[in-house]
């Protein structure tokens, strides 16, 4: 069995409850905190633990701790992004919902660290069930003495507060939550100034996923070293893999970076394998922005080395021949999958999604949609496969924020790996798949 | 636009609500407030948020009515229409599409006689289609007031269709509570 970092405690009953988590070891690592750590040598523990954001960017997370400005008197902020809305992605929840003072305490050894005095979680709007699961457990906290004034007799204090989203993914763009957390539309910020200097309220901020913060607790209990000793010379530490599609298994897994492709799928301990023993087709491995991948190389690099779930392996062969992990959202379509019809679900969704500030990404969105749409019904013709990657490379890099490459990257993917399947679509007019 | 009307103001206790989450956030930032407390007023105003009662929710943050309007038709969640009693959203992405969100959403547009965007004559349902959930390992799902319905088949649908019938569904409630 794989080491359990973030999802030891998982199936425990009530670990929702304050004294359930207590019992079994939670919050020491804030005891642990105020005796053995200043916030510098905590945020130089993180930077050698090798943590890197989870949600999606892969960035290291002390690195960014250590460019929050410093120098002004302004408060600070730190942030906690549960805008979980990458499509095939349902780790986050899994933790809010199961596991709230795991979160909760990661909060509090990252904002001690970065001297912030008010932190908030920025949780989708659809969640709020979850939302109310961490209030919950945020109440109890307090009850405990480990939020609110001095805590646990110490001069530090925090408040920490929930607040919901209201349905958009692009509030999961650090700047676009921060504008959403302030009341407003979620128009993401042009970079720099990055949050870390001008973030809330104009305030230095930091803004870390849900997994990244809850992997803080592990981290500062066991050790910086002990952490990076886990996974790959790149990949430190552990990841949430949620897995969806057609395999027989769906749920939230939690790897150690580096574990072979092939054994996550097929190994009974993970997805146990395709449903109904079809064949695998293809996988979009870090949820729906990553560049999807066939079977051949999800499973094997180009250069027929066994594929791993490492930030470094799927990366392999760049976008020619290879993809990213991403979030970790991991979708597995099998042999009966129509891959026009699969695209076009995720054109349908970067259209609905874009905020509308780049036209590039606003038109271009629209246009990949409709353009699918005609192929779907057989009304596409072949010029339009090539007017895909043509629009699809003119949005890519000509947005403010990410979210125009993560609309171009499934086009672009789709097209190069299953160029012929698009073709037969608009030459019978139909879906050999749907009939 | 819908026609301004006279709305009640929040009961007592939905006040002491929205004055807690507006002490959230520093002096002078109440505007942060301005997405919980729409959640508060749309669930509030039969599921949906007219003229009035943004009006409203702008006064009660000091801010101008468009700074209001701008942000509920930015955010999907907030319906600038009436709806029905219980409204249904099914997701359709791509990881709830492999698994079949078709089926389902054309199972409650025969049953309900209704299509995406539309509400039942007798105004008890309305039928929306989002945009993935964060829900997909257990595919597919829908989303009714703040509870997921997941793993969907068919026959599922039938049962909660039937149990909403009987129970007279609401699925606005305020989520706070």
């Amino acid at each position: 069995m794989a080491r359990k970092i973030l999802l030891h405690d998982i199936d425990v009953a009530n670990l929702t409850d304050f004294n359930v988590y207590r019992n079994l070891g939670g919050y020491t690592a804030v005891e642990k905190m105020f005796k053995n750590f200043t916030p510098d040598q905590l945020t130089e523990e993180v930077k050698k633990s090798g943590l890197r954001g989870r949600g999606g960017a892969g960035f290291p997370t002390g690195l960014k701790w250590s460019f929050l400005d410093k120098k002004t008197d302004k408060p600070r902020y730190f942030v906690c992004n549960f805008d979980e809305s990458e499509p095939g992605t349902f780790k986050d929840r899994h933790i809010g919902q199961l596991n709230p003072h795991q979160l909760i305490e990661g909060m509090i050894l990252g904002s001690y660290a970065l001297g912030v005095r008010t932190a908030y979680v920025y949780i989708r709007g659809e969640l709020f069930y979850v939302l109310k699961i961490i209030e919950k457990a945020i109440e109890e906290a307090y009850q405990n003495g480990f939020l609110g004034e001095n805590i646990k007799g110490s001069a530090y204090s925090l408040d920490l507060y929930c607040q919901p989203g209201a349905g958009a993914y692009i509030c999961g763009e650090e700047t676009a939550l921060l504008e959403s957390l302030e009341g407003k539309r979620g128009n993401p910020r042009i970079k720099p100034p990055f949050p870390a200097v001008v973030g809330l309220y104009g305030c230095p901020t930091v803004v870390n996923n849900v997994e990244t913060i809850a992997s803080l607790p592990w981290i500062i209990n066991n050790g910086a070293e002990a952490y990076a000793a886990i996974g790959t010379e790149k990949s430190k530490g552990t990841k949430l893999i949620s897995a969806c599609g057609h395999i027989n298994k769906p749920g939230v897994y939690e790897i150690e970076l580096g574990l072979p492709v092939e054994e996550f799928i097929y190994s009974d301990e993970y997805c146990g394998g395709i449903r109904n023993g079809n064949k695998l087709k293809a996988v979009i491995a870090g949820g729906s922005s990553v560049p999807i991948l066939p079977a051949e190389l999800i499973l094997k690099t180009a250069k027929g080395e066994p594929r791993l779930l490492s930030y470094e392996s799927l990366e392999e062969g760049g976008f020619e021949t290879g993809t990213m992990l991403g979030s970790g959202g991991f979708i597995v379509m099998d042999d009966t999958t129509c891959m026009v019809k699969s695209l076009l679900t995720y054109a349908r969704f970067y259209h609905h999604e874009s905020c509308g500030q780049c036209s590039p990404c606003r038109e271009g969105t629209g246009w990949m949609e409709n353009i699918l749409r005609r192929i779907d019904t057989g009304k596409g013709s072949m010029k339009d496969i090539d007017l895909l990657v043509h629009i699809a490379k003119h949005v890519e890099g000509n947005t403010i924020c990410p979210l125009g490459d993560a609309a171009a990257w499934p086009v672009a993917s789709a097209i190069r790996h299953f160029r012929e399947e698009f073709e037969e679509h608009i030459k019978l007019q139909q879906c050999r798949f749907t009939k | 636009m819908q026609e301004k009307q006279n709305i009640s103001a929040f009961k007592s206790e939905t006040i002491e609500l929205v004055n807690k989450i507006i002490n959230r956030y520093p002096e002078g930032r109440q505007k942060s407030a301005l997405l919980p407390i729409l959640h508060i007023a749309q669930a509030e105003n039969n599921g949906w948020l007219s003229t009035g009662i943004m009006d409203y929710v702008a006064l009660l943050l000091n801010l101008q009515p468009i700074e209001v309007y701008e942000v509920a038709t930015f955010y999907s969640m907030f319906n600038l229409e009436p709806v029905g009693n219980c409204v249904i959203e099914v997701c359709q992405t791509g990881p709830c599409w492999l698994k079949g969100s078709d089926e389902i959403l054309a199972h409650f547009e025969k049953r309900l006689g209704i299509k995406p965007g539309e509400t039942t004559e007798d105004g008890k349902f309305t039928l929306k289609t989002v945009e993935c959930l964060a829900a997909c390992g257990n595919a597919p799902v829908i989303q009714v007031g703040t509870d997921y319905h997941e793993n969907l088949t068919t026959e599922k649908v039938d049962e909660l269709i039937e149990k909403w019938k009987a129970e007279n569904k609401v699925s606005h409630s305020n989520p706070y509570l």
